[in-house]
């Protein structure tokens, strides 16, 4: 074990956002009424030092702490990701605490541990890593789960995600220690050598890397480990619902390559056939049972099971193919991924029907009458979330398509596609019922978009990556195609 | 060519002035989208006089980089064959605006956006020569379209709306898949000149000739794909079942003209056969579902289904008689079903009703609107002297050359519209009013004499005086027919393999009608051929 104070220079980012949090733990107690703002203004300030920080950090690889930690490409997009979506959350709570009447300065404290908990996963290079950065965000998660305590569906979320996650969790460290059996190790480089000299004559090889997909199977909500997304997407408030579909799924996908491009990339064959069954079943089940949902956030919460079935099609691509271009792809998709679905649940947050929230699809009939912006915005998220040009959903669509036909999976491409189509009928029902249908409800209770300057700068920056990501996507590919040649 | 951006104002011209109408007064939305779709027209007729008719070339091409990750170009360009498409659209699209002058009440601002912003997708749409932006522009449409026929449409419009949009939906997806096949086949390109100059194996054609049929078939729309047809066209507003059938249907037909031609030349001649079969199916089909119909709008509506496959018959005679006739028939079939459309928007709000039995005998009370009836129903039935029967005359003796009992059965399709349209107007124009309301009817007024008297006038002008509009596409139609069909001396041995012999006749008269081609020589055409053959 070597370590040297250089190294924790190279951290400072980690470092300085566990700071961040431990000051707004430490400060909400001491702060009263309007003052507890300053916790918010400290949360963002610390994001934005870090986003300067990390931009620094797009060079090539360095391993620290004896190889548990890398700083490369890699990481530091998934933390540019993460740190903007973070930013995002924030910004959006504040107006959506202040209509729940959620007064909890610990929440920003939380947010903060869980981005802390998913820097640590994108840049391990260890497996045990991985697994206290998976601990540290999923604990703060199922805290936030479970912040409406007089909401019985809230709490029921919480327990629901905390009993399977922490399942999943054990599959996953079970995985871990299997591996460590058969290769003799927990760092990823080392059990690529291992793997790459014995290839996959030890059966305990096998059984780990399928142990490690379900693991990692639970975090990425993809079937048939998604139970329990809908229930907790739908429980949790929506703002952090929002912060799991795009944070978590962003964080659990950057470790998630890591581990099967970098550590396993021997097993490509084997791991890509389990992980083609998965994305099919995904995209299957994503898709159809969305159809049937009456609820925008169990909609949303199948509509990301079905995503991240798309973005499946690229890693399956990626284990069939060499070059890195497939995994680029999965990159793409998940950035312009976060921009749709974050704006879709900032509507959803903000739509309030007296004291609760809106979220019955009914509850947005009519909504073009009275907010024609929110309503048009709604519009080019769901059409983007359809994938339908020129809006960012389709650029990420075409990335993930062209990466399976170069892998020679024409047939994938077109049954994602076929999906693609299919689901545009249950986006499409949503702008139906805003556009096409009039307002029933004209009492003071009717839903009605709560507008704010926090919700407004959240909607403008996302509406903003749909748009001109999908008409000029061309710096985004360029960073994400630097960022996956550290994997190869 | 010349160095002005020609194609890039006239597309986005339109999507400009879409976000300029959110910022003008309420009172003056209509005038400044009337300014706007007139300002566009302005700028595409140059195009007109400028394009190089000696010249099977692209030209105004414009070219910049995009999406070089990808080698995704903004490449730009027009040939004889979408010049005149683009023109029709720029003339329409002024009187869909006039259109709806008062029958669109409701949220004009956006309705206008829509029509806008449809302008510029189906002029992006015949321009574009790279294939990810063709499919862009082919897909931002949907939206659009889906608002118009969703939000200011009929009572059953939000059925009609969803069925429109995930039919085209759902064969355009196939689409994309046959665009990236051809990316990898076709050496890591999405340029479509580039594309349809390579050869791809037999089998990979047929594959890909699917795809590309799954999204240029349901637009079309051909026979087993066209049910969406009937109620998107009954359901949206006037200006809507304008674009959809002067507009959009013809994307369809240009799709194969322009990729399945001439990129899958093999898998297109191997599925002539069906192709044929499905077009004298949708002429046949089409006439006499509209001959059943008692309302105008879905009369209509059917009638399209056989005028377009027409259009798609002559596309896969392969010969210049056969194609340049289909080119034309879908200019002319924009220009003529238009008007039938704008006249049945017309009536519609005067009445209240678009069932024939609800106006009938509309020439006492309105002489103008029965007269312009009257000539939009005779071009649509081929009346001579009119353009339509310069197209489907052509189409049908292209269609003569490859078999005669085809072109037999396709002139059924001729004699039907007959009968329909002449049964229409023997009720709507010159029946005997059911007494009660109709006096009443004020006739066309400036309005809409302006909306309907320039379709009327370019019916005249096509029909008695076609060749400009045939001088542009000819080298373009004969570049595509020299990529489907090898020229003789170079590939003698591809006539051993697989060409029908009945397309050779064709081909020999092709040349041989080169020198006497034209309207009046359409006639020559169909003796000459007698002549040569054996």
């Amino acid at each position: 074990m070597t370590f040297s104070v250089g190294d924790l220079f190279l951290i400072l980012p980690e470092l300085l956002v566990i700071t961040a949090a431990c000051v707004v733990l430490v400060l909400d107690p001491v702060l009263r009424g309007p003052s507890k703002d300053s916790l918010v203004w400290v949360s963002l300030g610390t994001l934005a030092i870090c986003m300067g920080l990390t931009a620094s950090q797009v060079s090539g690889p360095t391993a620290i702490f004896s190889g548990l930690v890398i700083i490369d490409a890699y990481g530091a997009f998934w933390k540019l990701l993460l740190y903007f979506v973070t930013g995002l959350t924030i910004l959006l709570s504040y107006s959506y605490l202040k209509e729940e009447r959620l007064y909890f300065g610990e929440y920003y404290g939380f947010i903060l541990l869980a981005l802390a908990g998913m820097m640590v996963m994108v840049s391990a290079d260890d497996l045990l890593t991985i697994y206290l950065g998976t601990e540290l965000m999923s604990l703060s998660l199922y805290v936030m789960t479970g912040l409406k305590r007089e909401e019985p569906r809230s709490l029921e979320a919480s327990a629901k995600y905390f009993v399977l996650g922490a399942f999943s969790s054990g599959i996953l460290l079970y995985g871990i220690s299997l591996l460590y059996g058969a290769t003799g190790s927990t760092r990823l480089p080392e059990i690529a050598t291992v793997i790459a000299g014995q290839g996959l004559s030890d059966p305990l090889l096998l059984f780990s890397t399928i142990l490690l997909a379900v693991g990692f199977g639970f975090k990425l909500a993809v079937v048939p480990f998604h139970m329990w997304t809908p229930d907790v997407y739908q429980g949790a408030p929506t703002s952090v619902t929002a912060f799991m579909a795009v944070a978590s799924k962003a964080a659990s996908f950057g470790a998630f390559l890591r581990v099967f491009i970098e550590g396993l990339g021997g097993l490509k064959a084997n791991w890509s056939a389990i992980f083609l069954l998965l994305c099919i079943a995904t995209l299957l089940i994503g898709n159809i049972v969305a159809l049937i949902q009456t609820n925008v956030k169990r909609m949303l919460a199948y509509s990301s099971i079905a995503h991240a079935g798309y973005a499946l099609i690229g890693v399956v691509a990626a284990g069939r193919m060499e070059g890195s271009s497939g995994i680029a792809s999965v990159l793409l998709y998940l950035a312009l991924y976060t921009f749709m679905t974050f704006g879709a649940f900032a509507i959803v947050a903000m739509l309030r029907k007296g004291n609760i929230e809106g979220e019955e699809i009914e509850d947005f009939t009519g909504l073009s009458k009275r907010h024609p912006l929110a309503a048009l915005l709604m519009l080019i998220f769901m059409v983007s979330l359809a994938g339908i040009p020129p809006t960012a959903g389709f650029v990420g669509k075409l990335y993930i398509f062209k990466s399976a036909v170069e892998a020679g999976m024409t047939w994938l491409a077109a049954l994602g596609l076929i999906f693609a189509a299919i689901s545009a009928y249950f986006y499409l029902r949503l702008v139906m019922v805003m556009y096409m249908r009039e307002p029933i409800d004209h009492s003071d209770t009717a839903p009605h978009v709560v507008m704010s300057p926090t919700l407004s700068i959240v909607l403008a920056c996302t509406v903003a990556g749909v748009v001109i990501f999908g008409v000029y996507p061309n710096p985004l590919v360029s960073f994400t195609m630097q960022a996956v040649l550290i994997l190869k | 060519m010349t160095g002005f951006p020609w194609l890039t104002v006239l597309i986005f011209l339109p999507l400009i002035g879409a976000v300029v109408l959110f910022t003008v007064k309420d009172s003056s939305v209509r005038l400044v989208a009337l300014g706007i779709t007139v300002a566009d027209l302005l700028i595409s007729l140059p195009l007109w006089w400028l394009f190089d008719a000696s010249s099977g070339q692209m030209q105004f091409v414009e070219f910049a980089r995009w999406i070089p990750t990808l080698s995704i170009n903004y490449k730009l360009g027009l040939d004889g064959i979408s010049l005149p498409l683009i023109i029709m659209t720029t003339v329409l699209m002024p009187l869909c605006v006039l259109i709806s002058w008062h029958a669109i009440e409701t949220r004009v601002r956006s309705f206008m956006a829509m029509l806008l912003i449809m302008e510029s997708a189906m002029i992006g749409v015949f321009c574009a020569l790279d294939f990810v932006l063709f499919y862009v522009f082919w897909e931002a449409m949907l939206i659009p379209m889906y608002l118009l026929i969703g939000v200011w449409g009929g009572p059953n419009r939000i059925y009609a709306a969803i069925k429109f949009f995930l039919y085209t939906l759902a064969g355009s997806v196939l689409l994309l898949v046959g665009i990236l096949v051809l990316y990898f086949q076709g050496g890591h390109t999405f340029d479509i000149l580039q594309l349809s100059q390579r050869s791809y194996g037999e089998a990979l054609q047929i594959w890909i000739f699917f795809a590309f049929f799954a999204a240029f078939a349901v637009k079309v729309p051909m026979f087993p794909f066209h049910t969406w047809l009937p109620d998107a066209h009954v359901e949206a507003p006037t200006a809507g079942s304008v674009l959809l059938a002067s507009v959009l249907l013809k994307m369809g037909t240009y799709g194969f003209l322009r990729f399945s031609l001439p990129m899958l030349p093999d898998a297109s001649r191997l599925f002539t056969p069906l192709m044929v079969a499905l077009s004298i199916v949708a002429i046949i089909y089409g006439a006499y579902m509209a001959l059943a119909q008692a309302d105008l709008k879905k009369l209509i509506a059917y009638s399209s289904v056989s005028h377009m496959g027409f259009v798609t018959l002559g596309l896969f005679m392969f010969n210049i008689q056969g194609i340049e006739g289909a080119v034309m028939q879908m200019v002319n079939h924009g220009i003529t079903t238009g008007g039938l459309f704008l006249c049945v928007g017309m009536i519609y709000e005067r009445t209240h009703s678009r069932q024939i039995a609800d106006n009938i005998g509309l020439t006492k009370p309105m002489p103008r609107y029965a007269t312009l009836l009257v000539i939009f129903a005779l071009s649509s039935l081929g009346l001579p002297g009119t353009n339509s029967f310069v197209g489907e005359f052509m189409v049908l003796v292209g269609t003569f050359l490859w078999s005669k009992i085809a072109a037999a059965l396709a002139s059924l399709g001729i004699i039907l519209a007959a009968a329909y349209l002449l049964w229409m107007i023997q009720r709507v124009a010159f029946g005997i009013p059911a007494a009660h309301v109709l006096p009443k009817l004020r006739d066309l007024n400036l309005r809409e004499m302006v909306t309907l008297v320039p379709l009327a006038v370019l019916i005249f002008v096509i029909g008695l005086f076609p060749n400009p509009v045939l001088t542009r596409m000819h080298m373009s139609v004969e570049k595509v027919i020299a990529r489907v069909i090898p020229l003789p001396q170079e590939e003698t041995s591809a006539l051993n393999q697989q060409v029908p012999s009945s397309t050779q006749q064709g081909l020999t008269a092709n040349v041989d009608l080169t020198i006497s081609r034209g309207t009046t020589s359409s006639r020559l055409a169909d003796l000459s051929t007698k002549e040569h053959r054996p």
